[in-house]
């Protein structure tokens, strides 16, 4: 690991020499930022909050063609995945979650498209400065300056950044650009520090999860779900806004003869999720969906994969039309416990 | 679906078919072999376990393999004409091709049976995941102390693999009871539901395994008289099903509590389900 300063006025070239290849970074589409490709000569900044849209799309886009073939025929063919992406500007929270979806795409079975998106890609973060009012990550084990799955962390000092690599991807990018980049001295690595506790110090929120995956199960019949879920509109921001959610849908496309089969983001509050053909419907209401999100991010995974399916990135409180609030409804299930 | 992609699906030709039950969501088998030699060799799945099967273009379904591995290097799948994918595979024909991925999920644990009396109690197409239990056995006789199978439909027209319970009933140690729900004219078997048929049969718990399928009223009511019969949650198996996408524990809707019905099972034992809470929701 090795510890870099970038001077901000060199920021046009560094992006500049990244633009090489293909680069994403976080730009403001309508009234919201979301990661997309920078065109050469386009600069993105990164003086914002965190995106409205996480970038789990570079791993696993929102639609993503599997194979394609002609119909009448059963050659398939699979897209080669060969275009290497530097994602800038990630923030320690989302990095995380990419970690915590990949146990999934890896367990027993590797989900071939996921992994090798991630081979692919070179995340580049920024630590968190500002965090948002709904951020709670230090209370589900990150914090604003994580470096968990990413391959590089870009810390900002005021006029420089500092720059830390994490990973061999990272030390490869940061050759690339060295010429713009000054060595560290121990003053901007105090800097840091203070920094960073600084801004983990502005997170209000927290989730006291202890005992919560234990307890969830003699909660399923509680009161609770139908009142946490009263609101809700059975829209789906909650889950497509979220880092760690990763279920899909798979459909078949079809244009006169040519064909592909796709997956596409899906989420476990729609009623159509996990409708029978029957008619049967195993989770017939929002209050057994919003039960199921709970538990699937505070139960399920931690059984299987020994952590919690949330990163605390405030999200899904953030954007909910009707102001569901998931810190909330765990400090429910807490005094219910 | 090849060691690097495990959502290709192999190409398979149908062989036979035929149609199990008649009306609008009628039952047609589809007898197939996969087409790859190597993947037909290489391909041994295990009493219990499911397949996605579909038409490119349309879709996948997630269907039970209904035939045991003992009966040959085919694949058979009776589905029910329900939804998109269903109806355009009740459009195949003999010499048509299937899309097969698979075998997926666990299965029920055979090895573990042996010298045990097996006892099946389906209901409609329920029985579809049963009937590789049934040839299983038939076929490893001196495995296992005997066969009894219970099972039961709506009318006689609903009920699947007619033709194969009358060599059942030439046979001493293998016994097969039907049951319509409503008198018919020309039914010389029993008439009611297959739960009360279950407590008239009356049969014993000493050393013997229940595997039950079927719509979820008819399991909830096997159950209760299971209980009242004697049998331990540990006797008592069953095959769950819930909507797929992927079939290999990723697409994450097949969850009944922290379980995925692809993955951790199709097969559960009463024992583990009674406590997952979604299982018979």
């Amino acid at each position: 690991m090795s510890a870099m300063l970038l001077n901000k006025e060199k920021w046009p070239d560094f992006v500049g020499k990244l633009t090489n290849k293909k680069l994403w970074a976080p730009k403001l589409e309508g009234d919201a930022m979301r990661f997309a490709p920078v065109a050469e000569g386009e600069m993105p900044k990164l003086e914002y909050g965190n995106t409205r849209v996480p970038p789990k799309g570079a791993l696993f886009p929102q639609t993503e063609t599997m194979y394609r073939f002609q119909l009448g025929s059963s050659e398939m063919e699979t897209p080669a995945l060969e275009e290497e992406i530097v994602v800038l500007g990630v923030r320690p929270c989302d990095a995380r979650a990419m970690t915590i979806v990949e146990k999934l795409f890896r367990w027993d079975i590797d989900d071939p498209y996921y992994l090798k998106r991630r081979e692919l890609v070179t995340l580049v973060g920024l630590a968190c400065g500002e965090p948002g009012l709904n951020c709670f990550c230090t209370s589900v084990g990150g914090d604003p300056a994580s470096t968990e799955g990413l391959d590089l962390l870009m810390i900002d000092l005021g006029d420089n950044y500092l720059l830390e690599t994490v990973t061999p991807k990272g030390e490869a990018l940061v050759s690339e650009v060295a010429e713009f980049l000054t060595e560290a001295e121990a003053e901007a690595v105090q800097l840091k520090e203070k920094v960073v506790a600084e801004a983990a110090a502005k997170i209000k929120r927290s989730v006291d999860h202890e005992g919560i995956p234990e307890g969830l199960p003699g909660l399923w019949d509680d009161p609770l779900w139908k009142s946490v879920s009263a609101s809700c509109l059975g829209c789906g921001t909650c889950t497509y806004l979220c880092p760690t959610c990763h279920c899909f849908d798979i459909q078949d496309e079809t244009e006169g003869f040519e064909a592909r089969r796709c997956r596409m983001w899906d989420s476990c509050m729609f009623e159509e999720y996990t409708l029978h053909t029957s008619g049967h419907n195993p989770r017939p209401t929002r209050r057994e969906r919003t039960r199921n999100r709970i538990n699937h991010k505070y139960n399920y995974y931690v059984d299987k994969f020994d952590v919690i399916a949330c990163v605390g990135c405030g999200r899904c409180i953030n954007l909910c039309p009707v102001n569901i609030d998931i810190v909330e409804i765990l400090r429910q299930v807490k005094e219910a416990l | 679906m090849t060691a690097e992609n495990p959502y290709i699906p192999y190409t398979a030709t149908v062989e036979e078919t035929w149609y199990e039950t008649g009306g609008d969501r009628c039952i047609k088998t589809f007898k197939v072999v996969l087409d790859d030699q190597s993947v037909r060799d290489s391909w041994n799945h295990r009493p219990g376990q499911c397949a996605m099967i579909g038409v490119l273009g349309v879709g996948e379904s997630m269907i039970s393999i209904s035939c045991s591995p003992t009966e040959g290097k085919f694949l058979r799948f009776s589905v029910m004409k329900m939804g998109k994918v269903t109806q355009a595979l009740h459009q195949l024909e003999p010499g048509d091709k299937m899309m097969v991925r698979g075998p997926y999920g666990n299965s029920f644990p055979v090895d573990d049976w042996q010298g045990k009396q097996i006892l099946t109690i389906g209901g409609g197409v329920g029985q579809a995941p049963l009937r590789p239990i049934v040839e299983y056995v038939k076929a490893n006789r001196d495995k296992y102390a005997g066969l009894t199978m219970i099972y039961g439909a709506r009318t006689s027209g609903d009920l699947c693999f007619k033709g194969e319970f009358e060599e059942m009933s030439k046979c001493d140690d293998l016994s097969c009871h039907l049951t319509i729900d409503v008198e018919e004219e020309g039914w010389d078997h029993n008439v009611g539901f297959v739960p009360q048929m279950l407590l008239d049969l009356n049969p014993s718990s000493d050393n013997t395994i229940v595997i039950t399928c079927g719509p979820p009223i008819m399991i909830r009511f096997v159950l209760e008289n299971l209980k009242k019969l004697g049998f331990e949650d540990e006797q008592i198996y069953t095959t769950l099903e819930n909507r797929m996408k992927c079939g290999i524990g990723k697409c994450g809707r097949c969850n009944a509590g922290g379980m995925y019905v692809c993955k951790d099972g199709p097969v559960f034992s009463y024992a583990v389900l009674k406590d997952i809470p979604e299982a018979f929701a």
